[in-house]
């Protein structure tokens, strides 16, 4: 088991270093540094422009400014903010609590629903449950996030005033941010009201960042399931005799959730990208949000880090997945 | 890290305050558009960012709320010298500072505070200079280091500022966002602690409400201040909730989350003018959008083209499709919320016949070949140049002008522009300091028409240039505004600009806000706004 892991996250570092690079370029090659679009159509004196330049180490050639880069990397050093002037890893520390809390609420929901919807529709194959399933998980995969989450927003809050248009907590409270998740902070704190306040603020998001995955792990159950229920050993556990409910819960299920568990993992780097467009709308002051403005003010270290701290996460949850894959499966450990 | 958990502390008293009697306590909530770069106007150059900080700070001297004018600040009078370059400026007895977290002052604003605001800014070596990346554009832009000559404490609230040349405009640019007077008794604090950086990002004032806490990218608190020199404010406590989406903006304020909102989407201002539970603001904005011809080069150094190429381009149909109710045509370089604008002048009619007949005599009968450049992203003074740049090309084909529409990378395309290797290209100006100076003479003077210079047209028009540097040099608005009116007639004659429009800003406010003013700047300020 061990060996497995340490296979897998030797896999990891090559990774890494692509990222690195590849969100160095990139950003490099999108027109226009810092220092010009700060200073916009008023210009700025070639010398000011120039010494600026100098003290970002901008002026230095492009190899020697990604050596240097990976070298603060590697030390734990993520720069600072070219905009803030704050350090990237504490910023992004602050911020990915509620990016966290967001995916977790929006996977728990994908959950919840899409797996007994799965496997209901698998086990009433051809129904009009099924049929109903499939329609809206294909709709729910095909909704742009972003007109899926003002039409919420405008009907369930504007329209209805059930629910808070965007933010995470209603103004009135103030919470200490002890751990970032505001759900957790608030309970700690005792006060239930802003736990309640906290609550209803993730409803909306969570609905519209967990409809892709709800979608996806909706329909990789049922298939999973299909392909379990036509199996040997489910038609031998029926012919003994046992009831419906363990030959699918027992028998079939185990056997079906591999996949999925896999999918439930892929969708986590899904879920991060989603919530760059769900933060936008909601106002959710978590990393997606900072992300795009680290874009807009070609603020490099910021984007760097950011990508790179995302990358990690994501990183570690698929490794993760594959460890728990290994356990759920020998196979997978057992073979070289 | 270390900002939040502050920032938390401070929060703690805010928490008691805010939820206990959340019900008497006025709060008003305004659905800000962006997260500020941090808390230090000197360091910024975006008017999300200046937002933050106007709550918080006073300058020497302050624009009148809602206008252009320039009226005391921290500092209650001021005396000229005859010779136009000593200012000395008397500050208001008894200004509070703010107590925030562990700072407690021990004593109310004086000239060490002017001076040290100032020196930050201004000298390489005091201890702040490089704090925060050191970027102080405005104050650079303004060109104060080369205006000022010293800066001296004549008494504890007595401050003498001496200039190197006559510079009528200088105490407009000390009411911009770059200039708050911030605490030196803070600072050094902070500077002893080894942490000064954090005067820019928890910031400590003595204007009309004090910073409690700052959420990064959420939500922003202040609350009145008791001892504010001009009194408390009617609001208890003012939030910002940072909201970056135009629509849910409105949502919020059509839900009642918040009280103002900013920057509505030009699509939902029919639809916000119907709804009654909001009020809607309008205001021509403080900039220009332009055609810049370039007068050195070929044919645009022959007035009689620049003038029908004027007349060739139907301006009405232009700013209907691309800026919709967010703008209005431009008959003047500079806008007609500044004083001196002279709404005498009457623009070139669109009138393609008369158009013709001055090429032909300008000896260009089949027309001609130019570029056209368009800017290629979205600005306050032109939503879409792109579009524009179409819509232009498709006049001039009918006057026989074939034009080649050109555009490069946003800074690589001023460069290029102000290096005047364009022959006709579009760009645009926002005002800064409010005096037509900062458009006429920075824009349009000889000094600016160098290579490289804001003078795009690198149109350097002798009378015209006088004008606008005797208008520099006199103090007297009365004096200055006729030289400028004229400066403007010589402008429409020589054509070096064709006009496109200036943008309307909107605002969104609930039913139950008072004494809420547009300002021209198009910096949002709450001194004096009340709900009902």
């Amino acid at each position: 088991m061990l060996r497995f892991i340490l296979t897998r996250v030797s896999l990891v570092i090559p990774t890494f270093l692509g990222i690195t690079f590849l969100t160095f370029i990139l950003i490099r090659l999108v027109p226009g540094d810092p220092i010009e679009v700060r200073v916009g159509e008023r210009g700025i004196a070639p010398e000011r422009l120039a010494a600026f330049r100098h003290e970002l180490g901008l002026d230095q050639p492009l190899w020697q400014q990604f050596l240097d880069y990976v070298g603060h990397v590697l030390s734990g050093d993520f720069g600072l903010s070219l905009v803030t002037h704050n350090s990237v890893l504490s910023e992004f520390l602050t911020l990915f609590p509620a990016t966290l809390e967001l995916a977790l609420c929006a996977m728990l929901f994908a959950t919840l629903i899409g797996l007994p919807a799965g496997i209901l529709a698998a086990v009433k194959r051809g129904s009009l449950f099924d049929h109903g399933v499939m329609g809206a998980s294909l709709t729910g995969y095909s909704m742009p996030i972003f007109w899926w989450g003002l039409l919420l927003i405008l009907f369930f809050s504007v329209a209805l005033g059930w629910t808070p248009v965007s933010g995470r907590l209603d103004l009135v409270y103030y919470v200490e941010p002890a751990t970032g998740f505001m759900l957790i902070d608030t309970l700690m704190a005792g006060d239930y009201d802003a736990f309640r306040s906290a609550l209803s603020h993730l409803i909306l998001p969570t609905i519209v960042l967990g409809t892709v995955p709800l979608a996806v792990v909706a329909r990789m159950t049922r298939s999973a399931m299909l392909e379990v229920l036509g199996e040997d050993y489910i038609r031998t556990a029926r012919a003994k005799g046992l009831a419906d409910g363990r030959v699918i819960g027992m028998h079939a299920l185990r056997n079906a959730l591999i996949p999925v568990v896999t999918v439930i993992g892929l969708q986590v780097g899904t879920l991060l990208g989603g919530a760059i467009l769900t933060e936008t709308i909601f106002s959710w002051p978590g990393v997606g949000k900072w992300l795009i403005e680290s874009i807009n003010r070609r603020d490099y270290p910021a984007l760097q880090g950011g990508v790179l701290l995302i990358a990690t996460s994501v990183i570690l949850v698929n490794l993760l997945v594959d460890v728990l894959y290994g356990v759920l499966n020998p196979r997978i450990r057992h073979a070289r | 890290m270390k900002r939040i958990l502050l920032g938390a502390g401070l929060g703690m008293a805010a928490a008691l305050a805010l939820s206990a009697p959340a019900q008497a306590a006025k709060t008003l909530v305004y659905c800000s558009e962006g997260s500020p770069e941090n808390f230090n106007p000197m360091l910024n150059t975006t008017g999300t960012s200046f937002d933050v900080a106007l709550p918080v700070y006073n300058n020497l001297v302050q624009f009148e709320h809602g206008g252009t004018k320039v009226v005391p600040g921290l500092a209650e009078s001021w005396t000229i010298s005859d010779d136009g370059l000593v200012y000395t400026f008397k500050l208001r007895a008894g200004a509070k500072w703010h107590s925030v977290g562990d700072f407690k002052p021990t004593r109310d604003a004086n000239a060490d505070d002017v001076i040290f605001s100032f020196e930050r800014q201004w000298k390489p070596d005091h201890p702040f200079h490089k704090i925060s990346g050191g970027a102080y554009d405005y104050f650079n832009d303004m060109a104060m280091p080369k205006l000022l000559k010293s800066i001296e404490k004549v008494d504890d609230l007595t401050v003498k500022f001496t200039l190197n040349a006559v510079e009528a405009p200088f105490l407009a640019n000390l009411a911009m966002p770059f200039a708050p007077i911030m605490s030196a008794e803070y600072a050094a604090m902070l500077l002893k602690k080894g942490t000064p950086e954090k005067l820019d990002q928890v910031p400590v004032g003595t204007g009309p409400f004090q910073f409690v806490a700052y959420q990064k990218d959420a939500v922003i608190r202040y609350k009145a201040f008791e001892q504010y020199w001009g009194g408390k404010q009617p609001l208890d406590n003012l939030v910002f909730a940072i909201t970056p989406d135009a629509a849910v903006r409105l949502a919020k304020l059509k839900a009642g989350e918040c009280q103002v909102m900013p920057y509505p989407n030009p699509a939902d201002i029919d639809s916000m003018k119907k709804d009654s539970s909001i009020v809607v603001q309008e205001q021509e904005g403080l900039n220009v959008g332009y055609v810049s011809f370039n007068v050195t080069k070929k044919p645009f150094d022959d007035v009689r083209v620049r003038r029908a190429v004027s007349m060739a381009m139907d301006k009405k149909a232009m700013v209907a499709a691309v800026y919709q109710a967010a703008g209005v045509p431009a008959k003047n370089p500079i806008p007609p919320t500044m004083w001196s604008y002279n709404d005498s002048i009457e623009d070139y009619p669109y009138d393609v016949e008369r158009a013709k007949k001055l090429l032909a005599d300008a000896g260009y009968p089949n027309g001609f070949e130019t570029d056209l450049w368009a800017m290629p992203v979205q600005r306050p003074y032109n939503p879409n140049a792109k579009r524009i740049a179409e819509m232009m090309q498709a006049d001039l084909a009918k006057v026989g002008v074939k034009a080649k529409i050109v555009q490069y990378e946003w800074g690589e395309y001023r460069k290029r522009m102000q290096q005047g290797e364009h022959q006709m290209g579009m760009l645009g100006w926002t005002g800064d300091n409010g005096d037509p100076d900062n458009f006429l003479y920075t824009l349009l003077g000889c000094e600016a028409a160098r290579p490289g210079g804001n003078n795009l047209s690198k149109w350097c028009n002798k009378e015209f240039d006088d004008l606008v540097v005797q208008a520099k040099r006199t103090n007297d608005i009365a004096a200055r505004t006729k030289l400028y009116e004229q400066a403007q007639v010589i402008f429409k004659e020589e054509a070096p600009w064709y006009t496109i429009a200036h943008s309307v800003v909107y605002m969104g406010l609930a039913k139950n806000v008072v004494g809420y003013k547009m300002d021209p700047f198009g910096i949002h300020r709450f001194e004096g706004v009340d709900l009902k």
